[in-house]
């Protein structure tokens, strides 16, 4: 398991495409952060808003506060959606050795790491799609990505992120929200982390 | 007081909820769209007690806002860039007519080219519109102007309109912790509102915007300008009764490690939280490096910008907005304030961000260092330009 170590400000990157909830990742992600006392920023990065055009959203999480706003150029996490953006360089920009990616894939590490030779950082394959599916009955998978993330990165705590779940769903429905938090518990177990 | 996690625009939303306005008029237009959006659902869901008017464009928002003003209300409406042009004829009724009215305005850019991103065009296209202008650094900031706007604009002895501005999309839209405070201490700072005049006082008969020729019209002009000298008497009263509930400064010019520093960056609203981070990894590396945020930029606070920057060798001013053939808005501001100083520090404009092109931390780092070697010039400089 990997530790986010003594680093004051950890830095996470989303991509996914419109309508897959990366910016509502970001900022559940924060939310939780926020519940334990740490500094939060999330924001998503707005082109032309369309359904299914690439979009990233990033969050950052920090023991003091946080001042700067430019966009995160090299993040500590990169958090992959929709794996078949995995290939536009622009996801990968800026990672170095040290960067943890988390990709939404049913394939194993090696095979992802074929696809993308000039990434260094480690890779975490979770199949968020198929926890989707069958617990949220749709291809909603912002929700377990949170899950495998938090197990990887322990930057927030599960119980904090599922209070944050849980009250974002709730306001649609008891159902989304017991669905999405049971996404998420289900991809925080099944990460292999 | 809690900490909550808001979006600027949900921060605007959110002192609009606890101020509870009498009349709101709505027009949606991005980026400010979010803040009418949040405070319609307070309607529906009866948190407030305020009229929602839908309106057909801007000029009607700002219209509906100067009647409802004028007949005692407190009125409020929010709007950014084109939709503030449009806006642009009745928002100086809204300050000749002497109305308390508070309008959040989210930066953006000015077509054309059309551009939903952040820059400041729209609101210094109006600097001279006898509003009052308040920037924000945050979400944080956004929350606490709305205060110091409500009261500053409904103190009888200024009585004028005030723009609480923050970027758009950086922090509009950025998710950020927010200190709210609790309904009931929001409440009693702002008070109940009961003008002297208004067009409802059946017993006190008056005129809102009459027609002014050669025989009064100037010396109307003269009293508004009179009005903005009225916030230097009484702003800081306002700002320590603030204080005390939420223990946070409000200077109209925020000096961030100026003491003994070398160069001095001059900027308003997110730039200089940005430019904050960047001071504080110089100082690590031994930079006398320092900021200096403009809060209030109508009425322009030059003396205390001049006690802050009079000792430094070097200032750099950031404009996110061109005064197209000039020199740009707040470097011309900053000029003036330096005028007339036996050794007045050397300044260099630099301009920015226009149409929401990023501020990176390395461009601020260029500026710093280009200052740092003492060099300055009268040209207009740009950073994160390509080409």
């Amino acid at each position: 398991m990997q530790d986010s170590g003594n680093k004051s400000m950890i830095e996470l990157r989303f991509h996914g495409r419109g309508g897959q909830g990366a910016k509502t990742a970001a900022q559940l992600l924060v939310e939780a952060a926020l519940k334990e006392g740490k500094f939060i920023q999330a924001f998503p990065e707005y082109g032309p808003e369309r359904t299914g055009a690439p979009v990233k959203a990033f969050a950052r999480i920090s023991s003091e506060a946080i001042l700067t706003y430019q966009p995160i150029l090299n993040p500590d996490y990169l958090v992959v959606i929709d794996p078949t953006l995995l290939v536009n360089p622009s996801v990968t920009e800026g990672t170095t050795e040290n960067t943890i990616l988390i990709i939404n894939s049913d394939s194993p590490e090696d095979e992802i790491m074929a696809r993308v030779p000039h990434f260094k950082g480690k890779i975490y394959p979770i199949n968020a799609s198929g926890i989707a599916f069958e617990k949220i009955k749709m291809d909603k998978s912002n929700v377990p990505m949170l899950g495998a993330l938090a197990k990887v990165s322990k930057v927030v705590s599960i119980a904090c992120l599922k209070e944050a779940v849980y009250s974002h769903f709730i306001s649609k429905s008891k159902e989304l929200g017991e669905a999405n938090v049971s996404a998420l518990e289900e991809a925080y177990s099944k990460v292999n982390a | 007081m809690q900490k909550k996690a808001l979006t600027g625009a949900g921060a605007s939303a959110e002192a609009m909820r606890q101020i509870n306005p009498d009349v709101v008029a709505a027009y949606p237009i991005t980026p400010q769209t979010p803040i009418m959006e949040t405070f319609a659902k307070f309607v529906n869901d009866g948190k407030v007690s305020t009229e929602l008017i839908r309106v057909e464009s801007e000029h009607s928002a700002m219209s509906a806002v100067i009647g409802a003003s004028s007949a005692g209300a407190r009125a409020m409406t929010a709007t950014s860039s084109v939709g503030l042009a449009l806006m642009f004829e009745v928002v100086n009724a809204a300050s000749g007519m002497r109305l308390p009215i508070t309008m959040p305005v989210v930066n953006r850019a000015l077509s054309s080219p059309i551009n939903i991103h952040c820059d400041h065009s729209d609101t210094m296209a109006c600097r001279d519109a006898g509003w009052i202008q308040l920037y924000s650094e945050n979400a944080q900031e956004a929350y606490d102007n709305m205060f110091l706007a409500q009261k500053l604009s409904e103190h009888p002895e200024i009585l004028l309109p005030t723009m609480i501005m923050q970027d758009g999309f950086i922090t509009s839209h950025s998710v950020e912790p927010v200190e709210v405070l609790d309904d009931e201490t929001a409440k009693s700072f702002i008070g109940s509102y009961n003008p002297e005049h208004s067009l409802l006082l059946s017993k006190k008969p008056v005129t809102f915007g009459a027609l002014q020729l050669f025989d009064y019209f100037f010396e109307t002009k003269r009293q508004q300008e009179l009005a903005m000298d009225n916030v230097w008497r009484f702003y800081y009263s306002i700002a320590d009764e603030l204080t005390q509930l939420t223990g946070r400064q409000y200077p109209l010019a925020e000096p961030y490690h100026t003491e003994d520093a070398e160069v001095i960056l001059v900027a308003l609203n997110s730039a200089a939280s940005t430019i904050k981070a960047v001071v504080n990894k110089l100082r690590k590396q031994g930079k006398k490096a320092g900021l200096l945020k403009i809060r209030l930029f109508r009425p322009f606070p030059y003396s205390e910008v001049s006690q802050h920057l009079q000792k430094v060798k070097s200032v750099g001013v950031f404009d996110r907005s061109y005064s197209f053939g000039a020199n740009s808005p707040l470097l011309s501001e900053i000029i003036s304030s330096l005028f007339g100083l036996e050794q007045a520090p050397k300044v260099q404009g630099y301009i920015f961000g226009l149409g929401g092109r990023d501020l990176l931390e390395a461009d601020i780092e260029k500026a710093f260092e280009e200052l740092f070697q003492g060099k300055t010039s009268f040209e207009k400089k740009y950073l994160g330009l390509r080409g």
